[in-house]
């Protein structure tokens, strides 16, 4: 019914998606809008049977739904790329909605907040178990009780070689140095693949 | 904290809440025809048809429209259907030289 020519000569832009985790305070917000071009934050209403009697539900055909806000960034890196960043919403609520996003995803950031590390075991876990490569970040909050590196690799359980950085969520500079390091992680994994299918 | 809205998210979708097409990913890409914009569409379609005019993807439709992603999908998917979005289908599996271009793009910024 339309050809080719009636679309645009460019093709549209390769999107790319890394999702960035962690437990709830992590600072994952200002993680992605430290480096994102737009506001960060869509929202998801969440169709559940469950959530009656919870505040800020309504009826809609027998079901509730509440809405969820998600962190939301987007970077253009060149005319035919964009990056775009997402903020996984809390597991134990919102656990329907983590393959969604995460599917098609470059790779996952894992956000640690040393007060709260096990914060973080459900998205190691679920990254784990999904074989979606990620990398740790520990966010350095102001006042907060700094733990050397080596510590916080055997409290997390990640093996010696696991990419684990200390970051500043607040700084762009920081945030950029952490994306990077999650494309290398996925370059060396393929690289090991590789080797061991050869 | 957020207000209810006024309109009742899935009342935009006639109480549907599953898309015609699945793999519709959040980050997708989508563009409309040019015959789109003299289709006789309504509300939302009508906003996504013009938003669609150069490409964007249903995470950033649903900000445009302040409405929730899964309200967005399924007008999406109805107007893939109709023929007047086409989605940039994304590669199965990024190439390692689409990676090494983002890592130098990222660092670049």
């Amino acid at each position: 019914m339309f050809g080719r020519s009636d679309l645009a000569d460019a093709p549209p832009p390769v999107a790319v998606k890394v999702v960035v985790s962690g437990g709830f305070g992590v600072g994952k917000t200002t993680f992605v809008g430290a480096v994102s071009e737009i506001e960060p934050l869509v929202t998801e209403a969440e169709m559940t049977e469950k959530s009656i009697g919870v505040d800020d539900t309504w009826a809609v055909l027998g079901k509730t739904t509440t809405t969820v806000a998600l962190d939301f960034g987007r970077i253009t890196l060149d005319d035919a790329l964009l990056l775009y960043l997402f903020g996984t919403p809390g597991q134990d609520r919102f656990a329907f909605f983590w393959d969604d996003l995460v599917t098609g995803a470059l790779g996952a950031i894992v956000l640690v907040d040393t007060r709260r590390i096990e914060e973080c075991f459900p998205s190691i876990d679920y990254f784990e178990d999904h074989d979606i490569p990620f990398i740790v970040g520990v966010n350095t909050f102001d006042g907060a009780r700094r733990f050397d590196l080596a510590e916080i690799r055997d409290a997390l359980g990640l093996p010696g070689e696991h990419p684990l950085l200390e970051c500043d969520a607040r700084q762009r500079e920081s945030v950029k140095r952490v994306l990077v390091a999650l494309t290398e992680q996925v370059l060396a994994r393929r690289l090991a693949r590789q080797a061991g299918a050869s | 904290m957020t207000e209810d809205p006024v309109v009742r998210p899935f009342m935009l979708t006639g109480g549907r809440t599953q898309p015609l097409q699945d793999g519709l990913r959040i980050e997708t890409q989508l563009q409309a025809v040019p015959a789109a914009l003299s289709a006789p569409l309504r509300f939302e379609a009508r906003r996504i048809v013009e938003l669609c005019q150069a490409p964007m993807s249903v995470a950033d439709l649903s900000v445009a429209l302040a409405a929730p992603l899964g309200v967005v999908r399924v007008i999406v998917a109805d107007l893939i259907t109709q023929g007047l979005i086409r989605v940039r289908t994304a590669p199965d599996a990024l190439s390692t030289a689409l990676i090494e271009r983002i890592r130098d793009r990222v660092r670049a910024l």
